[in-house]
């Protein structure tokens, strides 16, 4: 059998007391998880510039800090730390934004840079957006086989940046249109 | 570890459709970047995210009374694209109430809320891809994207299946609705067949004698392979 995959449609802006009651999942390092703990900043900006109030989600989806994914197709998923959660998900504030607290994740398969998968949702969104989060001043970035497709002045869209004065915080906007758009991936 | 195959073009929504007003200022206007699978997209997360109660799938149990409207069952399977159940799959649903009015704060419709309905789902499917809940028919409510704009009935859907490009949020419509030709969300989707997928099929055997109207509902994830958890021989 050859079936075509159902065509998505908006979440629309009612999503929240279905998909995004549960608090906790903002919180992917539970305590004792491993590696080094950031707070990541998120904020959502529509092609006016101006922020997605109150009616976006993003899911995160990393691996830990030793670069494992807790899933069986990750020959390594059987050593993932027990206390890190790679999943995350949260609705966007009135200020278009939202925080994660996590840790860095550790380089995949040896080849790929320290990354975060990210997934917008949004009024307006017939279809989630794919993005992925990198770190800016990280030295693997140079060599990541996924960064290099990216055209070089577009790469600085999906580099988190450590924010002034907040000790292991990292922000980093999603530009849905415009000058400046996020660089989003089609999976 | 092989890639999912690409995406039929047309069998899913442009971001930019115009007659969708929201698009017009949400939609990526640069082309997407294509992204080979690695192991960051063919792996994803393994449901437990939310804990399921044993009612989670009878929306018409979550207060004293029943809800006001239409009881129906909704019920079908989770597919991969080669037609074989996806198990385990996490799949949350919410809607309006018969009124066509959701429970949330800033749904201002003049249309009663229903004291004895959230509207809000989420089950697991079982070893062949099933699911079914128990809820009522939602009402079509009207949501100014153009002069006299009234939705279609719909529930909104969303799914985990094995990996993070099998992640789906979609919506489910009801037979022989006239708004459905009307609908700028569900016309974003050019293909004909594909719209009509995302229609739900009246189903006699799965309606239960003086209780409730069965309407069927599969969905096709994105992915060819049986769970990973077969190929790992775990
Ligand atoms: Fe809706």
């Amino acid at each position: 059998m050859n079936l075509t995959p159902s065509a998505s449609q908006t979440v629309g802006p009612f999503f929240h007391y279905a998909l995004t009651t549960n608090a906790a999942l903002g919180i992917l390092a539970g305590e004792g998880a491993q590696g080094e703990r950031l707070r990541l900043v998120f904020r959502v900006v529509d092609g006016e510039g101006a922020p997605t109030p109150a009616d976006s989600m993003i899911e995160l989806w990393q691996a830990d800090a030793h670069g494992r994914y807790g899933h069986a197709l990750d020959s390594q998923s059987c050593n993932a730390d027990p206390n890190f959660c790679g999943f995350g998900r949260l609705e966007t504030d009135s200020n278009g934004t939202c925080i994660f607290e996590t840790v860095k994740p550790g380089s995949c398969g040896g080849l790929q840079a320290p990354h975060i998968n990210v997934a917008v949702f949004a009024r307006g969104l017939l279809k989630q957006l794919h993005t992925r989060v990198y770190f800016d001043g990280e030295a693997l970035n140079a060599n990541d086989p996924v960064l290099a497709l990216v055209p070089e002045d577009r790469r600085t869209t999906l580099m988190a940046k450590p924010t002034p004065g907040q000790a292991n915080t990292w922000s980093i906007e999603i530009r849905l249109q415009g000058e400046a758009e996020t660089v989003f991936f089609d999976l | 570890m092989n890639e999912y195959p690409r995406m039929k073009p047309g069998s899913q929504p442009e971001f930019l459709s115009p007659g969708y007003k929201s698009t017009i200022v949400r939609a990526p206007l640069r082309p997407l970047i294509a992204l080979p699978h690695t192991l960051s997209e063919l792996t994803g997360p393994v449901y437990g995210h939310n804990p399921i109660g044993p009612t989670d799938n009878d929306l018409t149990l979550h207060f004293a009374e029943p809800p006001q409207g239409e009881r129906i069952i909704v019920a079908g399977r989770i597919l991969d694209e080669d037609g074989k159940g996806v198990p385990n799959a996490m799949v949350e649903l919410w809607q309006a109430n018969a009124a066509g009015r959701y429970q949330h704060k800033r749904d201002n419709h003049p249309a009663p809320l229903d004291p004895n309905f959230l509207g809000a789902g989420r089950m697991i499917t079982d070893q062949d891809g099933n699911y079914r809940f128990v809820t009522i028919k939602p009402g079509a409510y009207p949501w100014r994207n153009h002069h006299n704009a009234w939705r279609p009935a719909h529930i909104h859907f969303s799914l985990f299946g094995t990996a993070f490009v099998s992640r789906l949020v979609t919506q489910m419509y009801f037979p022989n609705d006239p708004l459905l030709q009307l609908d700028p969300v569900l016309h974003s989707v050019r293909d004909k067949d594909a719209q009509e997928r995302l229609v739900s099929q009246f189903d006699l055997s799965m309606t239960e004698p003086e209780w409730a109207l069965g309407y069927r509902f599969d969905i096709v994830l994105r992915g060819r392979k049986a769970t990973p958890f077969e190929e790992h021989g775990k």
